[in-house]
């Protein structure tokens, strides 16, 4: 036995981190939700992966180093398109081929090192299906390398769709897999919580026995296992929540440190030096279990994961916003889109509820 | 154990800002990485403690009733003899002070096979072999290790704790117990307390104040306490629970041999903190395995008397499974760690692990026996019902060895780097 971390996945990890330095910092993100405008206190992104300490000291993002943000122009419902370069380059870097055989021209890896770079993801907030696109690569012409942007609609679990007008295609999960064209699927647009996530909702069918699509639609049949897709999915969320927990885990022991009353840093009163701990107690349990998942790609310990990262996702949200204070509650803070994303990913692909009940069953 | 050779490290290439974006290369071994599987020496090791443990448990006489010391101490210690006569006694201790070396992988599974065999606990032999032992294995003289390890391995004396005091609990350097001495000789006067097997014991660790002027951590001493001494008075507690797991134990003039003092006078805080370098990270695997147990039964339980129907149990005992699973993976994480520091060389405590899993450990175990609570209905009211009496027992856990608070100003201060209180 052997858990932990090699020396190549923590390259690999460093590599993501360097991409999403390069394209998608914090400043992006802040110009990104705040429409135009520079960064204010937005931090920098640390090194909320490792298991060191956390260095939060650092002071806010350099707002000149990104490029444009992600999400482009406006749709219906207010919503916004993504930025389909930036999604090609994360195909170019292999974000989505990853797992794909080395002479299919994937880099031949594991869940293990796709779990790495969707914390890294999740961690900056990165918008977008990312888990729909990932795996429909090798299923859907052009998810591998970034040219198409594939979103996902589970007819079990029934959540909205995320970035549907920005999408080629949709991933249709029921009893079997298929895909249709955004259009083709029967969904209206909800103005959505997360301000990077623009949302759909489909429509119930018209009778029990119709599909997704509407009348007459039927998707396009894929060879592919529901059950597999559904798991790895949540388990791909579940990094992504991860990476959320160790960011705002980071922004609020940098925060503590620097904010001054009563004449001393507030992370130097209990009070506030005890929410910043359970928020690492939190986030490194939850990331035994989803690494641990990956390993095993057992689906007793991917809902057990999607479970912890849940909840370490939403509350060390909520933690990092209460040591925020005042300005926690602004839009000018980077913690609200944490709280928003957290909310979004919680209720996608294994939920509390369904995760809950199942663990129960196989006690 | 997989050890990947440093020439397979990948080819990572990335982007410069504004240059064009290579893909990740990569060139990885087979096998897997990130490896829960066990090797097979591992797996062989836990086949043959399998194996015997299946021949000797049942020959094991049942467990004495808890209120009665002395037969605990005798069936604590056959069952650490019958450990020594089959070579599993200090199986984490190192070679050279008469134990096996074993890797912390092999202390996991060792820990992991008796629990879930339902051997005896470590019990009266808790700190003999977690404890003093490492201590003196690391610090003593040859002469005091020959004195004292062999007769700890044999399940022979019992040792006791003597650190914390009426007035130094979560501050432990604050103790105040006097030693003076006089010729060959420390006379001892003072108080300890929370000191557990105190009744049965045949030798107290314990940490006296011999330089009362020098700051708080630089005066005290480690001495070997015969618990025969005179002048020594102990007082059993009784816990909520009804039981009496710990003493005070009142030091009046005791004579303390010099020789029996580990390291040097005023370096007892350093000698004592050299045994947490012997935590692997496996403090609560027995315990870990024992909760996943319990709530299993749990849950048949419930399925049984109906609570099963209720949504609000039902979805707790599947969070609970959650938990405690993701602890189960956070020991391995632990102890991996600690087997890597240790193939480097180092000695390094899992400390960012530990404290992390304490917390959350500690409260979890509050949280299976509160839902053993919503299982048992009116029932948990009945101290016949076990999981009414682990439901009292489970009030202690984040108190005992280093406070919830405490724990979280140490995850705090010292992983999370944020300042001291003032």
């Amino acid at each position: 036995m052997d858990f932990r971390l090699t020396e190549d996945q923590e390259a690999l990890r460093r590599g993501m981190r360097d991409l999403l330095t390069a394209r998608f910092d914090a400043s992006v993100l802040h110009r990104t939700a705040a429409g135009t405008g520079a960064a204010t206190d937005a931090g920098t992104r640390t090194d909320a992966g490792t298991r060191t300490r956390v260095d939060a000291d650092a002071g806010p993002g350099d707002a000149a180093s990104g490029g444009g943000g992600l999400l482009r122009g406006s749709g219906p419902g207010g919503a916004a398109a993504l930025d389909r370069a930036l999604w090609r380059e994360l195909g170019a870097a292999g974000v989505f081929s990853l797992r794909i055989p080395e002479d299919s021209g994937g880099a031949g890896l594991g869940l293990p090192e796709a779990v790495l770079l969707f914390e890294e993801a999740g961690a900056a907030l990165l918008p977008g299906p990312l888990a729909a696109s990932h795996l429909a690569a090798g299923l859907v012409p052009g998810a591998a390398d970034g040219t198409a942007i594939v979103t996902a609609v589970d007819l079990v679990e029934r959540g909205p769709v995320e970035h549907l007008d920005s999408a080629e295609t949709v991933l249709v999960l029921g009893d079997t897999v298929g895909t249709t064209a955004p259009e083709a699927l029967a969904a209206e647009p909800v103005r959505s919580l997360d301000p990077l996530s623009p949302l759909h909702r489909v429509r119930q069918p018209p009778d029990a026995g119709g599909g997704p699509l509407g009348a007459g639609g039927r998707p396009e049949p894929l060879e592919a296992d529901p059950a597999v897709l559904r798991r790895r999915a949540a388990l791909l969320t579940a990094a992504q929540q991860l990476g959320s927990a160790g960011r705002t885990l980071a922004l609020a022991v940098g925060h503590a440190r620097r904010r001054e009353q009563f004449g001393q840093p507030i992370g130097a009163f209990q009070a506030v030096k005890h929410l910043c701990a359970e928020m690492l107690v939190r986030s490194e349990t939850a990331r035994s279990m989803v690494y641990a998942a990956a390993v095993t790609e057992d689906y007793g310990d991917i809902r057990a994961a999607k479970l912890l990262a849940d909840d370490a996702a939403v509350q060390n949200a909520r933690d990092c916003l209460q040591v925020h204070g005042g300005m926690g509650f602004t839009w000018e803070a980077e913690v609200h889109l944490h709280v928003k994303r957290a909310w979004l990913r919680a209720g996608q692909w294994v939920t509390a509820v369904t995760a809950e009940e199942e663990l129960a069953t196989v006690l | 154990m997989l050890l990947l050779p440093v020439l397979l490290l990948p080819v990572l290439l990335f982007r410069s800002p504004g240059g064009r974006l290579p893909l990740f290369r990569f060139r990885f071994p087979g096998g897997r990485l990130m490896d829960l599987a066990y090797s097979a020496e591992e797996e062989d090791f836990r086949a043959r403690l399998r194996a015997w443990l299946a021949e000797v448990l049942p020959k094991l006489p049942p467990r004495p009733d808890p209120l009665d010391w002395p037969a605990r101490r005798a069936h604590d210690m056959s069952w650490q003899r019958a450990l020594y006569d089959a070579g599993y006694a200090g199986l984490h201790w190192p070679a050279e002070a008469g134990g096996r070396g074993a890797t912390p992988t092999q202390h996991l599974i060792f820990l992991e096979e008796t629990e879930a065999a339902g051997a005896p606990y470590v019990g009266a032999g808790f700190v003999g072999l977690l404890h003093a032992g490492p201590t003196i294995a690391a610090e003593g003289t040859p002469e005091q290790c020959e004195r004292w390890l062999p007769p700890i391995l044999r399940g022979e004396q019992v040792w006791c704790q003597g650190f914390s005091e009426p007035d130094a609990g979560s501050d432990l350097a604050a103790l105040r117990t006097r030693a003076v001495r006089d010729g060959d000789d420390y006379v001892v006067t003072g108080a300890k307390i929370w000191t557990s097997h105190a009744e049965v014991a045949d030798w107290c660790e314990l940490l006296v104040r011999t330089d009362p002027g020098a700051p708080r951590h630089r005066g005290i001493t480690w001495l070997a306490m015969p618990m025969d001494a005179p002048g020594i008075t102990v007082r059993p507690l009784r816990t909520l629970a009804g039981s009496t797991e710990f003493a005070e134990v009142f030091l009046d003039e005791v004579r303390v041999p010099v020789r029996n003092r580990v390291g040097a006078e005023n370096d007892g805080w350093r000698v004592t903190m050299v045994t947490l370098s012997y935590e692997r990270g496996t403090a609560f695997v027995g315990e870990v395995v024992a909760c996943r147990r319990t709530l299993r039964l749990l849950a048949r339980r419930a399925r049984e008397n109906g609570r099963w129907d209720d949504p609000a149990v039902r979805r707790e005992l599947g969070r609970l499974n959650a938990v405690f699973t993701a602890l189960w993976r956070l020991t391995q994480w632990n102890v991996s760690e600690a087997e890597h520091s240790l193939r480097r060389g180092g000695t390094s405590v899992p400390g960012l692990g530990g404290s992390v899993f304490k917390l959350r450990y500690s409260h979890a175990r509050q949280e299976l026996y509160e839902a053993a609570a919503q299982v048992l209905g009116p029932q948990a009211l009945d101290l016949d019902e076990e999981w009414t009496r682990g439901r009292l027992s489970s009030l202690s856990y984040t108190i005992a060895a280093g406070t919830s608070q405490i724990q979280r100003n140490i995850v705090a201060e010292r992983i999370l780097g944020l300042p001291k209180g003032r």
